[in-house]
């Protein structure tokens, strides 16, 4: 009962938050919005028992990504209602899309195809079962290549983002931070004994 | 037994399951939080006369005796004090904002075992939780900083949050190196892979990660020598410029409760936690000083917790574009490698955690 009260909680403040994302004026409250909703849904997945994504879940995407997303939009001057000008011109297509996936998903959960892998509840893992060392056993076995391959394409993205905004512009003047870090005491002060004066 | 004991013990037993759970947990919660906050307040405290003495000066001492009622005292004070909000912040974050950079700093303590047997939460994925509850304490300040409109605050803002998430990769990576050497998640099981003489906690194997790992926490909680986000010659006091009264404070017991917290976790991470540093010596096998207890987490702690006001009376303010260069060119080039050593090491069975 208990789970099922959480659920419910849970998945309505989700709801509710992603309306928020598309709905609300101000694009800071936006990306809060996004950042609740994510926070929910990771209760989900712990509600699910899935205690490793939940919990990476919040690490990678509210406490990085979306702290640059909500750098970068109070950094710009967004413009809300340029943004929304197209907004009744693309409700149609838009709700044409959400009901496709809302058929589909109601498609492969509620309609229970029998062999499909939801057509029964599965069963749950006991207390003590460790799910991140079952990830990392199938991750660095099975899928091992899968899982490389993912890595070096964001390595790519990564060397390809910097090269994109590298740009070299003459007579700009840097700091060497290397050499102000070594600096030695003698480089900048000079004792000086001085003769006291006299008369 | 009384005739009430007996007709309590019977209302307790009456109770469903679920709500005495509920009810023991809230109490665990509240005796967690509680002495966590008298702690804070005396921090405070401790900082102020630890570095008076630095300076070869007195620190508060006109509040009772020794100035010891002086916390009590400023907390007063900001309550009473009135809230203002600015008139074109954006009220409701504005107030969120502080409650927000609180509650990870005092929710992390769920998972950290205070002695062998005491731990509220004891999931398998302690350290990840930590981390990811360290990492939400950025919002807090973001928040703060862009809700009050202004430029200060909005300047000290944004350094905070580069300063944490650069300085977050550098602990993170800090963190693998420990998990691999404790071979668990689980904070308990970390602090037991350490066993043995104070040779064997993991200070020693992983020492540069144990450097990192702590100059990091100074920045992580935006304390000096790392303390640009509020820069008071630069930026007056950054992105808490434009707080008074309570707010400012929650906004000041959430840094200190983060300090306390990196102590911490330093000390389980790296110091064996509840474990006795006398535990190896022969002739004390027996003797209670050997045995692990919270006292040896707390004074562990103390220690750590009195370098945060040592780093602070003794180093200059780093300059920003050094908080910068420090962060991702040094302390994470120097994460990897030792994790690339210790992979080695740990592949060809030697070292500790072979």
């Amino acid at each position: 009962m208990i789970n099922g009260i959480l659920f419910y909680t849970f998945a309505t403040v989700l709801v509710f938050a992603a309306l928020g994302v598309i709905s609300s004026r101000n694009p800071v409250h936006s990306v809060l919005f996004l950042v609740l909703s994510f926070t929910q849904s990771s209760a989900l997945w712990l509600l699910l028992g899935a205690e490793f994504l939940a919990i990476v879940l919040v690490l990678v995407y509210v406490g990085a990504v979306m702290v640059l997303f909500l750098f970068v939009v109070m950094m710009l001057d967004v413009n809300a209602e340029q943004m929304r000008e197209g907004f009744t011109r693309y409700l149609p297509l838009g709700l044409a899309v959400a009901f496709v996936l809302v058929v589909e998903i109601g498609y492969v959960i509620g309609f229970k195809i029998p062999g499909s892998p939801f057509s029964s509840v599965p069963e749950g893992y006991p207390a003590d079962y460790s799910n991140i060392k079952e990830l990392g056993a199938v991750l660095y076995t099975e899928h091992v290549y899968a899982f490389e391959l993912a890595a070096v394409i964001l390595l790519v993205a990564i060397v390809a983002a910097i090269t994109l905004t590298m740009r070299k512009r003459p007579g700009l003047k840097k700091q060497k931070i290397s050499e102000q870090v070594s600096v030695r005491r003698e480089d900048r002060v000079r004792l000086v004994k001085v003769e006291p004066f006299k008369e | 037994m009384t005739d009430l004991t007996i007709f309590m013990l019977q209302t307790w037993g009456a109770l469903p399951e679920v709500l005495r759970f509920i009810v023991v947990t809230t109490l665990k919660i509240f005796g967690i939080i509680l002495p966590l906050i008298i702690v804070v307040a005396y921090y405070t405290y401790a900082e102020r006369k630890v570095i008076a003495f630095m300076h070869a000066r007195m620190g508060p001492n006109r509040v009772g005796p020794m100035g010891i009622l002086q916390p009590i005292a400023d907390t007063l004070k900001m309550l009473l004090k009135e809230v203002i909000v600015p008139a074109n912040a954006n009220r409701f974050l504005f107030v969120l904002a502080p409650v927000i950079s609180l509650i990870p700093a005092l929710a992390a303590w769920a998972v950290i075992p205070l002695n062998e047997t005491f731990v509220l939460a004891d999931i398998n994925a302690g350290l990840l939780y930590v981390l990811a509850l360290t990492s939400m304490g950025v919002y807090g300040v973001i928040l703060g900083g862009w809700a009050s409109n202004s430029k200060y605050a909005f300047l000290g803002a944004m350094r905070s949050a580069s300063q944490m998430i650069a300085y977050e990769i550098a602990m993170g990576f800090a963190l693998v190196g420990v998990l691999m050497a404790g071979g668990s998640l689980n904070l308990g099981e970390i602090i037991r892979a350490q066993e043995g003489t104070v040779l064997s906690w993991f200070w020693l194997p992983l020492f540069p990660l144990f450097l990192v790992y702590l100059i990091s926490g100074f920045a992580e909680t935006n304390r000096s020598p790392f303390d640009v986000a509020e820069g008071e010659s630069e930026i007056v006091a950054g992105f808490h410029v434009e707080y008074s009264g309570i707010a400012f404070g929650i906004f000041f017991v959430a840094e200190y409760a983060n300090m306390v917290l990196i102590a911490a976790l330093t000390v389980i991470l790296f110091f064996g936690g509840w474990l006795s540093p006398l535990q190896g010596i022969p002739g004390l096998k027996d003797s209670i000083l050997a045995q692990p207890s919270f006292g040896w987490l707390a004074s562990k702690m103390l220690f750590f917790m009195f370098c945060f006001l040592w780093s602070r009376a003794t180093f200059p303010r780093y300059r920003y574009d050094q908080v910068m260069r420090l962060g991702w060119k040094v302390f994470i080039p120097i994460t990897i490698a030792w994790i690339g050593v210790e992979a080695v090491m740990s592949y060809m069975d030697i070292g500790p955690w072979a």
